[in-house]
């Protein structure tokens, strides 16, 4: 069992045409992905190593049943593809686009509110269930088909704790990369509750960094509602605060953002928070040895 | 990007918000002038971009051009809070009968925009969150709809009744200045009612979305008039996000949270980062070789520390991209190298063959951050 992908995941590549689309799809499906079509305007007819290209995103569900979208266009279309694949039908969509405007996202996520469509994104490395799906461009070889659960803020940072993991001998159920960007999709608390109902999941490790108050809620989910184990890391213990313009972020937040505070809130809710990857990994093993 | 007070009041007054009047000033003799046309009783505010110029002396009120001269003078030579000053806003004094505060901002935990109006004004705003919740109303602003007429009247309510209708129209128009320009910061602090019944604006903070500035060319184009450090001025015309930092151990990563944890795992080892740099997904050559030459030009670097973990970046490539920086660079420090991910059995292989004397491989992030911080702490003695 896994979050989000699986073997039944079905992807259709936005901008496959492009270097990265191209290269992270063939990637993906060497990985055993169900990469099944690619869309770029223009390009309906072609096809990228034998996977098919179309037009619009519907032609490509039409066609081949996709029901997955994974975006690779510029920040100034990307938008436009969320909105797109969302029409489309597609129940999740997975954004790895950065430099998206904060604006464009706010509306994004205004209207997905409406709709069955999950996001995942923007500025992020996608969704792994190892073993099974990869939808994104988190390099498959240093994971490992397990069951611990894994979500973060961050892209190579995941990487790190995910290899710690599996030098460990610790594989991973499905690890999700959320992205970074202030106005994003799926965040921790959808995560965690999925992982919470996957009865492949034992553990969550859980990757935040200081900023924003993603972190101080998701202590608060996991307080009330989690049961399974929740292991922490939070980058940042020596980033030096930034010159900050105005006080609307703190009265909004009521949090100072730092790394410590989001440690202490993560603490108190019972959560163990490793002070480097390493400590992270073997925190990890520690609980499930 | 974070605006100075003067071009944020300059795009206020676009969208017809109520300002002083006032003139920059970039000599004492321009802010004397000034002081002289507005009628002698000004505020000289110097031009930063950051907070905490009430209580830092960046705000001064003065009742004469020779004062006004006087005060310009000492803030330009001075500099505010570490940062060079090359202006001052010089602004009439008005007569206030009540501060209060306004604010639209993000709010990343709901995806949108949230308004804000503290009937109880002032600096200590944070204070007042605090202590006083209910002086502050907040209303959240749809990203489509935007501020609605029936939105603003809520916010300001609670306000004395002969400033709600100005405040109301203050808020529209910061609205449609937010929207216009994709800012996700719009603060008055403090937005006042005059004892002739004006509302008015009496400061403002803008921050406009970097990822919007290929669509807000004007806005973009402020950004010339910014102090930059020559360091991170190179550092930024190569792609690199870089910031300088007061340790000794000179740090090299991709991705920002990656990154962080190296300046932390630093830490625990013993030493300090003297800087964050991160370049990025895809390192190239190029790329490494400008990094190595921007951390290798601050004297107090004694080690340096490349942690790259292989996404999108290939290790081969940083690894022939350090040897091409130090046919360019004579590197005076150890770097210490720790590659993982995409390609990093070719990247170490690159790296062993050259077998240069200053490269000093590790196998992990820690052991990584271990030597480097040993050979910082070395070389310092």
């Amino acid at each position: 069992m896994a979050i989000l992908v699986d073997a039944g995941t079905k992807v259709v590549v936005a901008g496959i045409t492009g270097s990265e689309g191209t290269f992270h799809s063939l990637r993906n499906r060497a990985y055993g992905t169900q990469v099944v079509a690619g869309v770029t305007p223009g390009k309906g007819g072609q096809d990228v190593e034998g996977i098919p290209v179309f037009d619009t995103v519907e032609d490509a569900v039409e066609a081949t049943g996709a029901n997955t979208s994974l975006i690779f266009v510029p920040a100034r279309f990307a938008a436009e593809a969320i909105y797109e694949a969302a029409d489309a039908g597609l129940h999740l969509v997975v954004c790895i686009t950065e430099g998206i405007p904060v604006r464009d996202m706010a509306q994004v996520g205004a209207y997905l509110r409406g709709t069955d469509t999950v996001l995942v994104g923007p500025n992020c490395p996608g969704v792994i269930s190892p073993g099974s799906a990869n939808v994104g461009i988190i390099p498959g070889e240093i994971c490992a088909p397990g069951r611990v659960g894994l979500v973060s803020r961050s892209g190579t940072l995941t990487y790190q704790i995910v290899h710690e993991l599996t030098q460990r001998g610790v594989g991973q159920s499905t690890c999700v990369g959320m992205g970074g960007d202030p106005v994003h999709g799926l965040g921790f608390i959808g995560s965690l509750e999925r992982f919470e109902a996957d009865d492949g999941t034992d553990l969550v490790v859980m990757i935040g960094e200081i900023g924003g108050d993603d972190e101080e809620r998701a202590a608060a989910f996991i307080a009330e509602r989690m049961s399974k184990p929740v292991v922490s890391y939070i980058a940042g213990f020596t980033a030096p605060p930034g010159k900050r313009m105005g006080h609307a972020g703190a009265i909004i937040t009521g949090s100072s953002g730092t790394a410590v505070a989001k440690a202490e809130a993560l603490e108190a809710a019972g959560v163990q928070v490793g002070r480097t990857p390493t400590e992270v990994a073997e925190l990890v093993r520690f609980a499930l040895s | 990007m974070d605006l100075y007070e003067h071009q944020g009041k300059d795009l206020f007054e676009r969208a017809g918000i109520p300002l002083p009047e006032r003139a920059v000033a970039s000599t004492p003799q321009e802010a004397a002038e000034a002081a002289e046309r507005l009628g002698g009783h000004v505020a000289v505010k110097v031009q930063v971009q950051m907070g905490g110029r009430g209580k830092g002396g960046g705000v001064v009120l003065v009742h004469s051009p020779e004062e006004a001269a006087r005060e310009a003078a000492r803030m330009l030579e001075q500099g505010f809070g570490g940062a060079p000053v090359t202006r001052v806003l010089v602004e009439r004094l008005v007569d206030i009968a009540a501060q209060f505060y306004a604010a639209i901002s993000l709010d990343r935990s709901e995806g949108t925009y949230l308004a804000m109006v503290s009937n109880d004004g002032g600096i200590e705003i944070e204070e007042v969150a605090r202590t006083k919740p209910q002086a502050i109303r907040r209303v959240h602003v749809h990203p489509v709809r935007g501020l609605r007429p029936y939105q603003a009247r809520r916010l300001t309510g609670h306000l004395p009744p002969e400033a709600r209708e100005g405040a109301a129209e203050i808020l529209t128009e910061a609205s449609s200045v937010l929207e216009q320009t994709d800012a996700t910061l719009i603060e008055i602090n403090p937005m006042v009612l005059l004892t002739d019944g004006t509302v008015m604006a009496l400061d403002s903070k803008v921050t406009v979305d970097d990822n919007a500035l290929f669509r807000q060319p004007d806005v973009a184009a402020l950004s010339d008039s910014f102090p930059i450090d020559p360091i991170e001025q190179r550092a930024r015309e190569a792609g690199l996000q870089y910031v300088k930092l007061d340790g000794e151990v000179g740090i090299i990563g991709n991705g920002a949270g990656l990154v962080m944890a190296t300046l932390d795992v630093v830490k625990q080892a013993g030493a300090d980062a003297a800087n964050f740099l991160d370049v990025g997904g895809g390192a190239s050559a190029e790329v490494m070789a400008t990094s190595l030459e921007v951390i290798l030009s601050d004297p107090s670097v004694r080690s340096v520390l490349v942690n790259i973990f292989g996404g999108i970046t290939r290790c081969d490539l940083v690894a022939k991209g350090i040897l091409e920086a130090l046919e360019r660079v004579t590197p005076r420090v150890p770097i210490v190298v720790r590659l993982d991910g995409t390609n990093a059995e070719e990247g170490r292989q690159i790296l062993a063959e050259a077998n240069h004397p200053k490269i000093v491989p590790a196998a992990t992030m820690l052991e990584a951050a271990e030597r480097a911080a040993t050979l910082a702490l070395e070389g310092a003695a």
